[in-house]
């Protein structure tokens, strides 16, 4: 039912945890099927310098995540803002099309850290 | 690597010894039994050899038991067929919330043609209580429904009791013993039940191949009609292969029923034990000791089940998750829910269910395997830090 690629984030996920002093913190969860996926920023020059996940759900949760903190690192904010939760799936050679609304958060997740990285900027 | 089947509550692989009957009636003695010659001849006798098996199995009549093609089908035929031989009597069916949906979903279907359905709720072992059943009886009740052994959780239901209560107060009660049969005593004079399902892929026949009961005299209508066979309580061309299997099967599950339910018990006890010892924040879901030998359900705080049985595959270990996130928008499990189980702790049940191939060795390998895998998914969990 999962892609080798699949398969391999959610064996060897990378860039799992918390970054301590984060730029910018975003959550997402899906409150039908409690998937919730975390990611954490740091920021230089307005560019991803190190991103985390933590993440409960399945593993198409955790693989996505994995994939997500892969293609965003050392993107601009801007770039990384257009990545999409489609994006990441098609990155991981696809979703099983039940997970795809449910399980795959974590573009959105991004896009939360970074907003809110921003609105801290912003006020500071 | 090492593989390890703990899905049997899915299904089981068949009997060697089965095979071997049941291959005979496919290559060689294709007969039809409904037919006069030889071929049809050697095809009934086995047909009817089988029979017997079967309803000693259950301590039944052998005209008592009609072959089916499983348990979904002898649920629908039990539930519909007392229904519509009944509905002059009343249209109110009694039945649990925790039912498999061959159960659930056939009521619902009655709901539709103007049957009233009461599904009773579970304590938080997964039991349906006899004062509830009791409550629930009404002057316009025809049927009970209320499974032997519930498949999610192995909760063994008090089915002797809900029978004679049925009994007593002149009720139809069919019973689901599509988990139990094989595993633990099914009899249908202590079950007191009219009706009582069995499916031959939970006890190492083939799967599409089962059996209903249907007691002498008990009023019931045929749901399919056709060529008058199984006394036309089921026509259509017999299942031959798979009825001689279905035999087989029982003959076998009876005759070392005690030592191999015991020989579980013990198996299922160690993951259980082992497992609470060495992973913290793990709870049971079931009843501690009213469940079948071969079933362990358990729920880890702070994980998806789902990440889990994908991790224990990737280890060579076949399990099964309450919880499927698969069915897009019902992720934890009906049963989980009804029986209180709160929403986080409902997904993160892992169903860990026992076979004839399991050994000590099997139950090793997964308590050496398992707590490291708990632990890793748990420090990947969003979850997880909050309480750490
Ligand atoms: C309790 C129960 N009833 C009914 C069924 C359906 O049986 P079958 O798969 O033979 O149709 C199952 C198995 O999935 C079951 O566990
Ligand atoms: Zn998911």
């Amino acid at each position: 039912m999962y892609s080798e690629k699949v398969i391999d984030h959610f064996t060897n996920p990378r860039n799992v945890g918390e970054i301590a002093d984060a730029d910018g913190v975003g959550e997402v969860g899906n409150p039908i099927c409690g998937d919730t996926t975390k990611v954490s920023l740091k920021v230089e020059n307005n560019v991803i310098k190190d991103i985390k996940f933590k993440t409960f759900g399945c593993g198409a949760a955790i693989a996505s995540s994995s994939m997500l903190t892969e293609m965003a690192k050392g993107k601009t904010l801007e770039e990384a803002l257009k990545i999409t939760n489609e994006d990441v799936a098609n990155m991981l050679d696809g979703l099983p099309p039940q997970k795809m609304h449910c399980s795959n958060l974590a573009a959105d997740a991004m896009h939360a850290a970074i907003e809110n990285y921003k609105n801290k900027n912003a006020s500071s | 690597m090492r593989e390890v089947y703990f899905d049997h509550s899915a299904t089981t692989p068949v009997h060697p010894v089965v095979a071997e009957e049941m291959i005979r009636y496919i290559t060689g003695n294709f007969g039809n039994p409904s037919s006069m010659h030889s071929y049809g001849r050697t095809a009934r006798k086995a047909m009817e050899e089988a029979r017997e098996k079967v309803s000693l199995g259950v301590g039944a009549g052998p005209e008592e038991i009609v072959f089916t093609a499983g348990g979904t089908e002898s649920d629908n035929m039990a539930i519909k067929g007392a229904a519509y031989a009944n509905r002059n009597q009343g249209n109110h069916i009694i039945t649990s919330a925790v039912e498999h949906h061959a159960v659930l979903d056939t009521c619902k279907s009655l709901e539709k043609e103007g049957f009233s359905v009461t599904y009773l709720p579970v304590d938080r072992f997964g039991m349906v209580s006899l004062e509830s059943v009791a409550d629930a009886i009404n002057d316009k009740t025809i049927l009970i429904s209320i499974m032997h052994a519930n498949n999610e959780v192995g909760t063994i239901m008090p089915v002797p009791e809900i029978g004679r209560l049925a009994r007593e107060r002149g009720i139809l009660f069919h019973t689901d013993a599509v988990q139990s049969m094989g595993k633990i005593p099914v009899d249908v004079d202590e079950i007191q039940a009219d009706f009582l399902s069995v499916s031959g892929h939970k006890f190492y026949a083939p799967k599409g191949v089962g059996a209903l009961y249907i007691r002498q005299g008990a009023p019931w209508l045929p749901i399919r009609h056709g060529g008058g066979q199984e006394r036309n309580r089921r026509p259509g061309t017999e299942n031959v292969p798979g009825i001689v299997a279905l035999g087989k099967a029982v003959e076998l599950a009876l005759a070392d029923m005690k030592e191999e339910s015991s020989r579980l018990v013990r198996l299922r006890n160690m993951i259980i034990n082992g497992v609470m010892e060495k992973i913290p924040h793990t709870h049971l879901n079931g009843h501690p000791d009213k469940r079948m030998p071969n079933h362990v359900n358990l729920s880890f705080e702070f994980i998806e089940a789902e990440s889990l049985v994908l991790s224990l595959d990737l280890e060579g270990v076949a399990a099964s998750s309450g919880s499927a996130c698969s069915s897009g928008s019902e992720k934890s499990s009906y049963v989980l829910s009804a029986m209180g189980v709160p929403k986080e702790l409902a997904r993160s049940s892992l169903r860990l269910t026992l076979g004839r191939d399991n050994t000590e060795e099997d139950v090793d390998y997964l308590l050496e395997i398992l707590p490291a895998m708990v632990e890793r998914l748990r420090l990947m969990s969003s979850s997880y830090k909050d309480k750490h």
